[in-house]
């Protein structure tokens, strides 16, 4: 155990020194550029409520992949999901915008709608992703970048066809829709309340579900060893699916906040990244979800605290990515080692 | 090619599997190399070929000493091996897998011409131009042979080659082997049918655990000949029957005209009555058809045709959750890769076979239970030790401490491979008491003093044909030992 905590350990000092080098590559010295980025994160409150903004989709999507990899699959079609998701949301919304100025129909009731229909696109995908991963067996990573190409693509037919703006299309995304349809959010910041609160409550049931119920334990077992489990009893390919299913909710869930929310609109980048982000925080946590909240914090302060860089130290804000991918590789790398090294000792 | 092989040791870990061999192969024979799975004939033939370093020994071809690292070594010193599963390209054409065979690939059409007259002296009819994934088994077979030649081998190597292929193939095959010992190459045929040994070989060396045990030249029509080679393959006296009788009048499992497919087999059953708490042990060497039946009678993996009942109840393409709700269990050999989950903990297993009710985990149900089952079935380990951390006799105990409560058939596969004594006595003093109870138990095992021990009646398996089940007290080892090597 001991030898394997070494490991561990050294392999987050290791990649707290290649982060240094690299930084001291750039003539900057690596406290100014940390100080520099606790502030771009922390320094004031609407810093920690930009913070917050990024830390819904990465939490709901972390979530949502934490599902597929205990059933031992790289759902990389996260990405795809959240885009699927903000599309529903953006359709529902656009059907629904002229009743609810005309009063109609109450605001509340169509955002509610409106986030469940991101919910539904979202599955869909995800199904969609489990007939051609478990039918047509089809690598579910080979299907994820096919289905990831396909939404980013509907995403921008729709913003540069059917969805235009009236007068000229453009990559800044669909017309703005009514405030009456947004999703109310802390003074004159992008953190919405409802927003948090789905995320947490999305954290919580996985948190519950994984660990503390007979279903996450078939998905462990699947996970492990799909023949095993399924000599066992446990209904393999419903299994699969219903992963493959709750991670699309969770990652149309975000998609629609991130509609509802942040852009009120939608743009061709609508998921911003969120969902690869989200394979690494599950990555480094094991896919224990207990986890999550921490790690997924971190790396959105990361990734806000960044956005400072450029103004500052004239340092490209994509050193937030930088860090978490040698975060990310070190600690793998220290898992490896010590799973082959350590093991011996029994 | 003249090959000496002396005093060649191989160890695979704890595994002796060539343990002081030594061999010779003369010019211009056929020889074959007999014994059962496991024996260490593929170990040696690997080691002659480059594929497996040898631990220590020598190798001799033609007088000369030579030093087989590599099979690219193996090929230059004129040493070819024929793979069971021939190692071609199957998205390539004939033509291009024939050509894959050089460091400076010759122009299309001089290999085709190359292809061509090859194959005429062998009388193979292969087109060139049809990709390798299309072709049977026994073309990519002759295929190969062709490309082996022409990178100019001296000794041939053939793997189990009669597996999976047809009659005519084989005849082309064998044909094509006496061509080539005419040609004054040698050739070794790694086999485990008597039959085919004995049709086309010049020479017979027989192996078991590791050890050369005989060889003798093979004289067609020696009536005394297959007896000597089984007496050598398997020769030792078997246990005594040793069971009180469990079987009760009612049927427990019943085949109707049923017929399997696995990867090269196909196994026809015309009428199989088992009656209930009887045991039956399938003998055979490993991959001559029990393993698509053990499947098949546990509802993994459904049968091509027919019917299956147990006790009376059809059951036949029902999915595989009826089979376990009729008292139907499947104990896989092979305990972490189908048995048990790697990575969860024995109560993480009995949460899953024998769940609490409500959907929230009960931790103190399943400790619990894994607390009685580990007191009960005396495993080694606590509810919270994950399953790959237990030693094999202790796995193969919590795989039967899963068993349901209710069991009607129980399908095991060499139930007790790897363990020691105390824990085989153990086992099957357990699956008596199941018999007792009304439970009709399938296994099969490599081990026939096992297979004598323990079952009322015996199905031998060889090469996909099943015999009827024979009462244990009727068999003697010669006539298992027949039996098993393909002759019912």
């Amino acid at each position: 155990m001991s030898k394997s905590l070494i490991y561990r350990f050294g392999s987050l000092i290791g990649a707290f020194v290649v982060i240094a080098i690299i930084i001291l590559t750039t003539g900057r010295s690596p406290f100014t550029v940390i100080g520099t980025m606790l502030d771009g994160a922390f320094g004031n409150g609407e810093q920690l409520a930009r913070v917050l903004v990024t830390l819904i989709p990465l939490l709901l999507c972390t979530a949502g992949v934490i599902y597929t990899f205990n059933a031992g699959l790289y759902n990389i079609a996260v990405e795809g999901q959240i885009v699927v998701g903000a599309v529903f949301a953006t359709w529902t919304l656009r059907l629904f915008e002229e009743s609810v100025k005309s009063a109609d129909l109450p605001s509340g009731l169509a955002i509610f709608i409106a986030i469940l229909a991101g919910a539904v696109g979202g599955m869909l995908w995800g199904v969609l992703l489990g007939v051609i991963n478990v039918y047509g067996r089809v690598n579910e990573i080979f299907a994820g970048v096919g289905l990831n190409f396909m939404a980013t693509g509907l995403a921008i037919y729709l913003v540069f066809g059917p969805w235009k703006r009236p007068g000229v299309a453009s990559m800044s995304g669909t017309q703005p829709f009514d405030e009456s349809i947004w999703l109310s959010s802390l003074g004159n910041t992008e953190l919405s309340p409802v927003g948090l609160l789905v995320a947490l409550l999305g954290l919580i049931v996985t948190i519950i579900l994984i660990s503390r119920t007979h279903y996450g334990l078939r998905l462990r077992a699947v996970g492990n060893n799909l023949r095993a489990a399924f000599i066992l009893g446990i209904p393999a390919t419903r299994q699969l699916f219903s992963a493959f299913a709750i991670c699309g909710i969770l990652a149309g869930l975000a998609g629609a906040l991130q509609v509802l929310a942040v852009f009120h609109r939608l743009i061709p980048s609508i998921s911003s990244n969120l969902g690869f982000l989200s394979l690494l925080v599950a990555m480094l946590i094991t896919y224990n979800p207990v986890f999550i909240l921490p790690v997924a914090f971190f790396f959105a302060a990361l990734n806000i605290g960044a956005l400072r860089l450029p103004s500052e130290l004239k340092l490209e804000s994509a050193l937030a990515g930088v860090i978490q991918g040698i975060l990310v590789l070190f600690v793998l790398l220290g898992r490896g080692l010590s799973q082959r090294y350590a093991k011996k000792q029994g | 090619m003249r090959v000496e092989l002396k005093h060649i040791h191989k160890r695979f870990g704890a595994v002796h599997a060539n343990n002081d061999v030594s061999l010779v192969v003369e010019a211009g024979t056929i020889h074959g190399l007999l014994g059962e799975n496991g024996a260490g004939k593929s170990t040696l033939v690997k080691m002659l070929t480059g594929f497996y370093s040898r631990d220590s020994g020598e190798i001799l071809l033609d007088g000369k000493r030579v030093d087989v690292r590599t099979p690219i070594d193996g090929v230059r010193s004129g040493v070819g091996m024929l793979h069971q599963d021939p190692l071609d390209f199957s998205a390539l054409t004939v033509l291009e897998n024939f050509q894959a065979r050089s460091r400076f690939t010759p122009s299309s059409g001089t290999s085709a011409q190359d292809l061509a007259k090859l194959a005429q002296q062998f009388n193979f009819k292969l087109d060139p131009n049809e990709l390798v994934g299309n072709l049977t088994v026994g073309e990519r077979q002759q295929l190969e042979l062709l490309r082996l030649l022409s990178l100019g081998v001296r000794t041939l190597i053939l793997d189990e080659p009669t597996t999976g292929i047809s009659a005519s193939q084989k005849t082309q095959l064998f044909n094509a082997m006496h061509t080539l010992a005419s040609q004054g190459k040698s050739v070794i045929f790694v086999s485990h049918k008597l039959e085919d040994v004995e049709e086309v070989c010049n020479y017979a060396t027989v192996m078991r655990r590791g050890q050369v045990m005989g060889s003798m030249p093979v004289k067609k029509g020696d009536p005394y000949l297959s007896g000597q080679l089984v007496d050598l393959m398997f020769g030792h006296e078997l246990a005594l029957p040793n069971k009180p009788v469990t079987a009760r009048p009612e049927v427990g499992l019943h085949l109707k005209k049923v017929l399997f497919k696995s990867d090269n087999l196909s196994v026809t059953i015309n009428d199989l009555q088992i009656q209930r708490g009887e045991v039956i042990g399938l003998a055979g060497l490993e991959g001559s058809g029990q393993r698509p039946f053990i499947l098949a009678c546990a509802g993994v993996e459904a049968p091509v045709a027919g019917q299956i009942y147990i006790n009376n109840k059809d059951l036949t393409h029902q999915p595989y959750k009826q089979y376990l709700d009729n008292g139907v269990c499947y104990v896989p050999a092979d305990r972490l890769r189908e048995g048990l989950v790697a990575g969860l903990s024995i109560q993480d297993h009995m949460a899953i076979r024998n769940p609490a009710p409500g959907m929230f985990l009960d931790q103190n149900d399943m400790n619990a239970k894994a607390k009685a089952a580990i007191a009960h079935f005396n495993i080694r380990g606590t509810p919270n030790s994950k399953v790959e951390r237990l030693s094999g006799g202790n796995q193969q105990r919590t795989q039967i401490a899963l068993m349901p409560a209710t069991l009607n058939l129980l399908l095991m596969e060499h139930p007790t491979r790897g363990l020691d004594i105390e824990s085989v006595l153990w086992i099957w003093k357990q699956l008596i008491e199941r018999c007792q109870q009304g439970t009709t138990i399938l296994f099969a095992s490599a081990d026939l003093d096992e297979i004598m021990e323990y079952s009322d009646r015996v199905i031998v398996f060889s090469g996909g044909n099943a015999s009827a089940p024979i009462p244990a007290s009727h068999l003697s080892a010669s006539k298992l030992g027949e039996m098993i090597g393909g002759k019912f």
